[in-house]
């Protein structure tokens, strides 16, 4: 299977609740909380797709959306 | 009349008989005695015609299992006595506030806690109506006599599914275990109240907990189309949690309003003699039997008594109690314990001064002649 | 995400605390049940009381919130009554293992078709951090301001000895297994248990100085291993992780068929 390719960080920062899970496992240090606590990708072109934020996050608050999720 | 619809049975068997009429699909209930042989009757008779018995781990497990069953499109009912009845209390109140039909019978023995189990009382009275925490109303109904046995259990189920509400069937060790006759009724001759379930089609919103036009409340099967909340929270009407004051005073009005602003519909009972009568006997359960037979042996000598015999206790007819007592000179309340329904007959009346009690509390059937003993002395003639 | 079409969206943001573990809990059994593609209305979720059991007001199934401790005796009647439904019931460790011990060992020795899944974050955390059964000796709690004295037992073993088929264990650190344990866990047909070890930030984190969230799920990941690693051997206090029994025994509500079919032979032969 091809290498996922990375379309989108889709974040709702109103069910974020900044806890901070997703950024501390990224593999590739992509994520950030801003001032307001709230997620943001800081470095969205390192983001290998692994979905780990996704799968962990307890408030269904980020989606990693790659170009094959369109087909 | 079939000669195999003609039995000579327990009344415990007569309720067994009463549950099955009604379309009982699902039992769940614990060993206790002198409410076992309902547990073993249907253990036997449900998966004859495809229903499902379980004897759970307790009473608590028990009430769980039928609720759950009741959610899923079942007629349910569990039995018990005192002590488990004890257990079962936090989920009635779940039931009651989910309004989910159920019927749980309590064969009552001697009490508190252990007490006599293989003896009469009818000491559960204000239990089934307060045993559960919270303001709430409870349908508690009894019977003396085994064909009112069959009847009111099938009443029960009726009620249960009308008013969507755990229905209590208080009857006794006496009657419980006792033989007697019992006539089945062909099939159609008692009317059955099915489950009513909603018209609300697939996709479009339903909501568990609005009332129809009527009062009545459409249910929807759990594994059927709507997929909706059941919680024992303060909930709106699409089950979900709640505490906005609206709500609550809203829902809390609408569990109570629904049965006591029902008392003549739901209310049973039975009279004898009451038009002239001076003396007038309230009483239920196997207790009226030794009533009955005070005002039958009495009135051929001219004594003016009369027989009031309840069958629903809860909610207590008061207005009734009221009306037909009005002209006696004495109201004598006969039970087995401690005064249980005297209190609200004594509120009922205009006179509370004239209501006494005949009851007997030592765990041995009251009989007529404890009975007349104490008429004598209440109306100051000595033993 | 796919798996939103399994919540009830207008109750969102939930309302467990920042970092609990509840929430990915959830995030894997929604994607579990995605992967199993089975339609909502086949699904009954039955809950008990405490954090853990406010997940069923938020997905979008046939949902019991009942009464403490209780769930899996509800459930014992949903599933009987209706075999067709999948029963999933989620507890804490307090709801299932505490006031539902009981009932968590009978169902588990009936084998009935029910998957049970056990949040166990050590603590009461919905009335304010009481410790629970599985706190263990030594921690600290409101309810144990001068140590817990209380020893706590193993869900995995209480749970094989009562006889459940399906016994397994993860944490939300490890999601991915998480997801696959709980898939496999709903497809068994009999009782079903995963002990998911989630974490209490609020709470058992802070009284504990476990920290926040992020270093609970780290000591997740540091003192689990798979079942039967070397690291087990040489460390024996370490947790396994992994399935420990997945067995086919005859399971409850099948062999209440067949008393049903004897029932109606022997009633239409006499």
């Amino acid at each position: 299977m091809a290498k996922p390719k990375l379309k989108a960080h889709l974040i709702n920062p109103e069910w974020c609740k900044g806890c901070g899970i997703c950024v501390h496992f990224c593999p590739k240090n992509v994520l950030e909380l801003s001032d307001s606590d709230k997620v943001l990708p800081a470095r969205p072109t390192d983001c290998i797709c692994c979905k780990l934020c996704e799968l962990r996050c307890p408030d269904l608050a980020i989606e990693i959306e790659t170009e094959q999720d369109e087909q | 009349m079939k000669k195999e619809n003609i039995k000579f049975i327990q009344g415990n068997e007569a309720c067994v008989e009463g549950a099955l009429y009604a379309g009982l699909d699902f039992f769940a209930g614990y060993p206790i005695t002198p409410s076992t042989e309902i547990a073993e009757l249907l253990s036997h008779r449900l998966p004859q015609k495809g229903g499902k018995f379980i004897q759970m781990e307790d009473e608590i497990a028990s009430m769980g299992a039928i609720i759950g069953a009741s959610l899923t499109g079942s007629k349910v009912m569990t039995a018990t006595s005192g002590p488990g009845f004890s257990l079962m209390q936090e989920a009635l109140g779940y039931a009651i506030m989910a309004e989910i039909p159920c019927v749980i019978v309590n064969v009552q023995r001697g009490g508190p806690s252990t007490g006599i189990p293989t003896h009469v009382s009818q000491g559960d009275v204000n239990q089934a109506r307060w045993g559960t925490h919270g303001d709430h109303a409870i349908v508690t109904i009894t019977a003396s006599n085994h064909q009112d046995v069959f009847e009111t259990t099938v009443h029960a189920f009726n009620i249960s599914e009308t008013y969507r509400t755990p229905v209590i069937l208080l009857y006794d060790e006496v009657v419980g275990h006792m033989r007697e006759r019992l006539v089945i009724p062909n099939k159609g001759e008692l009317p059955l109240v099915e489950r009513l379930r909603t018209s609300v089609k697939e996709g479009v919103d339903y909501h568990p907990y609005l009332p129809r036009e009527d009062g009545r409340l459409p249910m929807s099967d759990f594994g059927s189309v709507h997929r909706y909340n059941v919680t024992g929270l303060f909930h709106d009407m699409w089950g979900f949690p709640s505490d906005n004051p609206k709500i609550v005073h809203g829902l809390l009005r609408h569990l109570v309003d629904k049965i006591q602003n029902n008392v003549n519909q739901i209310a049973r009972y039975k009279e004898f003699y009451l038009k002239d009568a001076e003396i007038i006997l309230i009483s239920y359960g196997s207790s009226a039997r030794s009533a009955n037979h005070v005002v039958f042996s009495r009135r051929p000598r001219g004594e003016k008594l009369g027989h009031l015999e309840l069958q629903t206790l809860w909610p207590f007819p008061y207005d009734l109690v009221r009306e037909k007592c009005a002209k006696a000179t004495y109201v004598v309340v006969v039970e087995m314990n401690m005064g249980q329904i005297m209190e609200e007959v004594r509120k009922a009346v205009d006179q509370p001064e004239k209501v006494f009690l005949a009851n007997r509390i030592d765990g041995v059937f009251i009989t007529p002649t404890d009975i007349r003993n104490i008429l004598r002395l209440i109306q100051g003639k000595g033993v | 995400m796919a798996i939103k079409d399994y919540i009830r969206e207008r109750f969102f943001p939930h309302i467990w605390c920042p970092g609990c573990g509840h929430g990915t809990v959830m995030n894997s059994l929604l994607r579990a049940l995605d992967s199993l593609g089975m339609s909502k209305n086949e699904i009954v979720m039955v809950s008990g009381i405490g954090c853990s059991s406010r997940i069923s007001g938020y997905v979008d199934f046939h949902t019991l919130h009942t009464i403490h401790g209780r769930a899996l005796a509800f459930a014992t009647g949903v599933k009987l009554s209706l075999p067709e439904l999948n029963l999933i019931v989620p507890m804490g460790d307090g709801d299932a293992l505490a006031i539902g011990g009981n009932h968590f060992i009978h169902a588990a020795r009936r084998n009935i078709d029910l998957t049970a899944i056990v949040m166990n974050n050590r603590i009461y955390g919905m009335t304010g951090g009481q410790y629970s059964p599985l706190s263990g000796y030594g921690t600290l709690a409101t309810t144990a301001p001068y140590t817990n004295i209380d020893q706590s037992f193993d869900t995995v073993k209480l749970a094989t000895a009562a006889g459940a088929t399906f016994v397994a264990r993860s944490t939300t650190y490890h999601v991915q297994q998480l997801a696959k344990i709980l898939k496999q866990a709903i497809l068994h047909e009999g009782f079903s248990v995963v002990e998911v070890l989630t974490q209490c930030p609020t709470y058992f984190g802070r009284k504990n100085r476990e920290g926040n969230a992020v270093d609970m799920m780290e000591s997740y990941n540091k003192n689990t291993t798979p079942i039967g690693s070397k690291a087990k051997k040489e460390n024996p206090d370490l947790i396994e992780r992994g399935i420990f029994i997945q067995k086919e025994m005859p399971e409850y509500c099948s062999e209440y068929d067949k008393i049903i079919e004897k029932a109606m032979a022997k009633y239409s032969n006499s």
